[in-house]
């Protein structure tokens, strides 16, 4: 038999079905039921931010990469998550055309200037979202009650409509469970159900893409810190952010830690600043800062969790 | 840790980390093996194990017997080779090797009788031999590692200065995906297993061995189950079917709870460990007096007609083994000696089975498949897949940027090679041979340092 044709390479010559494409598209499958409640209780301008936001994510990284004379990397699906996950951490009435430049930004400042997929410090969406917030702060801050709307909600001022951690912040009025549980509440696009949320991450964590140290030792910290300073844990676990940072943002492989021990200082760390800054910080909600602020650490918490190799003799003495 | 526990506990006993891949087993593990008859020429490397390589001790034109010594060497480190047919030697020369590297080989011509060397006998007193008598028949018989390795088992046996063994673990695990030479062993030779077990407990002095079995293959767990029935000192352990189960330090780990030190050997923690292939081959050389000359390969993938566990002379060429096996159904993508997580692509099928084969594999393009390489995106799977603890993509990363020394303190030197972290990478890259890259770099740094 003739040797040639024969293709030579190093060990091993089986691999995992699993690819980055897969589960950057298996994250963007897992958003789709907060994609569905936020078009259902904010009406389709959600679903034209979504639109606008992914649109702009990709098109900018698809110019970037060919005018950079790189390898046109789209097909990898991580600017479309970006761009999704933006969508989902503005309010619903900000101006389409702002979204499009904090989607940009994104990509071309958080994401690319470090050098593209896998190379960027902070993730890019919550960096899109900081840049928004600093930039155009009022309709960065400006709020609207579900299209569906429900007879708990306030009536006595139909400008201040208000996100649940800033009515119980500023007004010590606490939405109901139930309402903050299926998300018929003031928020980002796709941060008010929590349900939705809880299904999509229940679907990353069944597909093996995301891990439990960091979502439960993010969710848990805050959990504790609230409890611990007389507030209602389950309600901060429910109201605001929370449960997309941690599930979604925070577990973000990029800009976390490998380290297994890395993961659980990263989430505690992330929960202590959540829950400093809704307690006693200028904002309402700490969710976005906490994660970016832990994002700078990740390389060192590396540098100090890095796990025991197998055979290291343990010190003695 | 209380060792009496270990066999009390039934629970499946495994090792943090690894993978899980596709076993793609089904086409070989019920074939009973068959023995493949004498090929037309044999090319008998002289170097095929760990250690010094031997010196040819026939020339062209020398007739040969089955069983009849070739090559030696007078290394402290080394493994005698032996023919595997009868015949004349055509050649001492250069051959291509499975290795990648070509290597001195002597090429026998069969003559078809398969004419027995007069050496070739059973042994009787068996009982009354000791443990040097036993360590020199296994030296003199050039019995390696069946596994993969090739190590010299006498040499293994032998404890350095200070240390000693305790406990003899025979390896049955075989977690590469599509072998199934040592499970058909196990099912069709428990005895001769059991035998070899017994004599190497007798070599190292210990009264206790384990067999370790994937609970994958039930049937070899209760034939050898049978096989040991009122001997105390033979345990069969079911273990977690994973990948690499059969790595020997994690081998150790799932089923006596010692963790070698790293840089270290099984012989630190008073083990040995040798493959179940291994054992019946003692089993042989001892009682049957017969050298290593024949080995169980497992002939498979999607491209063999008739997939197979053949039992072939050392130094058949594995385009002969194809022909037994019905040839090619499609044309192979990628020829692979030993199995899918750490065997050797071939860019030929003119190599010799060695005594470190075990599986010959013809893999199609779609079995090959693989994408190109995408950036690192963090995801830490291979940290988690890592059996060794290490953190390949950094080891990996670091060996890329040329900075070894970084990859060295991070234990690039502990890597075992078992693939999982390339494996589970959902970015395709190529870890394991950047790690592979930075060992290499590292003990060329430390020999010339040596000077």
């Amino acid at each position: 038999m003739e040797g040639s044709g024969f293709i030579v390479s190093s060990s091993p010559h089986q691999h995992t079905t699993v690819s980055t494409p897969m589960i950057m598209s298996d994250v963007i499958l897992a958003l789709m039921p907060a994609c569905f409640a936020g078009v259902w209780f904010f009406g389709l301008p959600a679903l034209g931010m979504m639109a606008v936001c992914v649109g702009s994510a990709v098109i900018t990284e698809a110019a970037l990469t060919k005018i950079c004379g790189k390898p046109v990397t789209v097909r990898d699906y991580s600017a479309a998550v970006t761009g999704l996950l933006l969508a989902l951490v503005v309010p619903p009435d900000l101006p389409l055309w702002a979204g499009a430049i904090g989607s940009i930004f994104s990509i071309a400042i958080a994401k690319f200037t470090f050098g593209g997929l896998g190379q960027n410090i902070f993730n890019p969406a919550l960096i899109g979202r900081a840049f928004l917030l600093a930039s155009w702060p009022v309709f960065m801050t400006r709020w609207r009650w579900p299209v569906h709307e429900a007879a708990w909600i306030p009536k006595f001022d139909a400008l201040t409509t208000a996100t649940p951690l800033v009515l119980m912040k500023y007004m010590n009025i606490k939405a109901p469970y139930a309402e903050l549980f299926i998300g018929r509440i003031a928020g980002s696009i796709g941060e008010t159900s929590a349900f939705a949320i809880l299904l999509g991450a229940a679907y990353l964590i069944y597909r093996g893409h995301i891990g439990l140290r960091i979502p439960l030792s993010f969710i848990g910290t805050v959990a504790v810190l609230t409890a611990l300073f007389g507030q209602d844990p389950l309600f901060h676990i429910l109201a605001g952010g929370l449960l997309l940072g941690a599930f979604f943002m925070a577990t973000d492989y990029v800009t976390s830690p490998v380290t297994p021990r890395g993961q659980i200082v990263y989430g505690v760390g992330c929960g202590v600043l959540v829950a400093l800054i809704r307690l006693y910080g200028g904002y309402p909600e700490g969710v976005c800062y906490a994660i970016l602020i832990m994002n700078a650490a990740t390389a060192l918490l590396e540098r100090y969790t890095i796990p025991r190799k197998f055979g290291e003799v343990k010190r003695v003495a | 840790m209380s060792e009496g526990g270990v066999f009390e506990n039934m629970a499946i006993r495994t090792f943090k980390g690894g993978v899980h891949p596709s076993y793609n087993k089904d086409a070989t593990y019920a074939k009973p093996i068959r023995s493949m008859p004498s090929p037309g020429k044999v090319v008998i490397p002289l170097h095929q194990h760990t250690g010094a390589p031997c010196e040819p001790i026939v020339k062209a034109g020398d007739e040969v017997k089955i069983g009849q010594k070739i090559g030696d060497s007078k290394a402290r480190l080394t493994s005698p080779i032996h023919a595997s047919v009868s015949g004349k030697v055509k050649a001492v020369a250069k051959h291509a090797q499975s290795s990648g590297v070509d290597g001195l080989s002597i090429v026998i011509e069969s003559d078809g009788l398969d004419t027995w060397d007069e050496s070739v006998k059973p042994r009787d007193s068996v009982d009354r031999l000791g443990p040097d008598k036993l360590i020199g028949i296994l030296r003199e018989a050039g019995i390696v590692g069946l596994g993969g390795a090739a190590f010299p088992t006498y040499f293994k046996l032998t404890p350095p200065q200070g240390k000693a063994f305790d406990t003899l673990l025979l390896n049955g695990a075989e977690c590469e995906p599509y072998l199934s030479a040592d499970h058909r062993l196990m099912v069709e030779r428990p005895a001769d297993v059991v035998a070899g077990a017994r004599l190497l407990m007798k070599a190292i002095g210990v009264e206790r061995a384990v067999i370790g079995i994937e609970n994958n293959k039930p049937d070899a767990i209760s034939a050898l189950m049978e096989a040991v029935e009122g001997d105390d000192s033979i345990k069969i352990v079911p273990l977690g079917v994973k990948y690499p189960q059969g790595a020997e330090k994690q081998l150790i780990w799932a089923i006596l709870g010692r963790e070698v030190p790293s840089g270290g050997l099984p012989v630190d923690v008073g083990v040995v460990v040798n493959n179940v292939g291994t054992a019946v081959a003692v089993k042989e050389a001892v009682i049957d007096g017969m050298p290593l000359v024949r080995r169980v390969v497992t002939v498979t993938g999607s491209c063999v007609r008739e997939p197979a566990n053949l039992m072939v002379p050392i130094g058949t060429l594995v385009s002969d083994i194809i022909e037994v096996c019905g040839g090619t159904r499609i044309p192979p993508k990628k020829v692979i000696i030993g199995g899918p997580m750490m065997g050797i692509a071939q860019y030929t099928t003119e190599i010799p089975v060695t005594k470190g084969t075990s599986g010959i594999l013809l893999l199609s393009e779609k079995e090959v498949a693989g994408d190109e390489p995408i950036a690192c995106i963090r995801c830490g799977r291979c940290v988690e897949a890592c059996p060794m603890n290490l953190m390949p993509l950094w080891i990996a990363g670091y060996a890329e940027a040329a900075r070894f020394d970084e990859s060295e303190r991070l234990g690039a030197l502990d890597c075992i090679e078992c693939g999982c972290c390339s494996f589970i990478c959902p970015s395709r890259r190529r870890l394991v041979q950047g790690i592979r890259l930075a060992k290499a770099e590292i003990r060329a740094r430390r020999n010339a340092k040596r000077g």
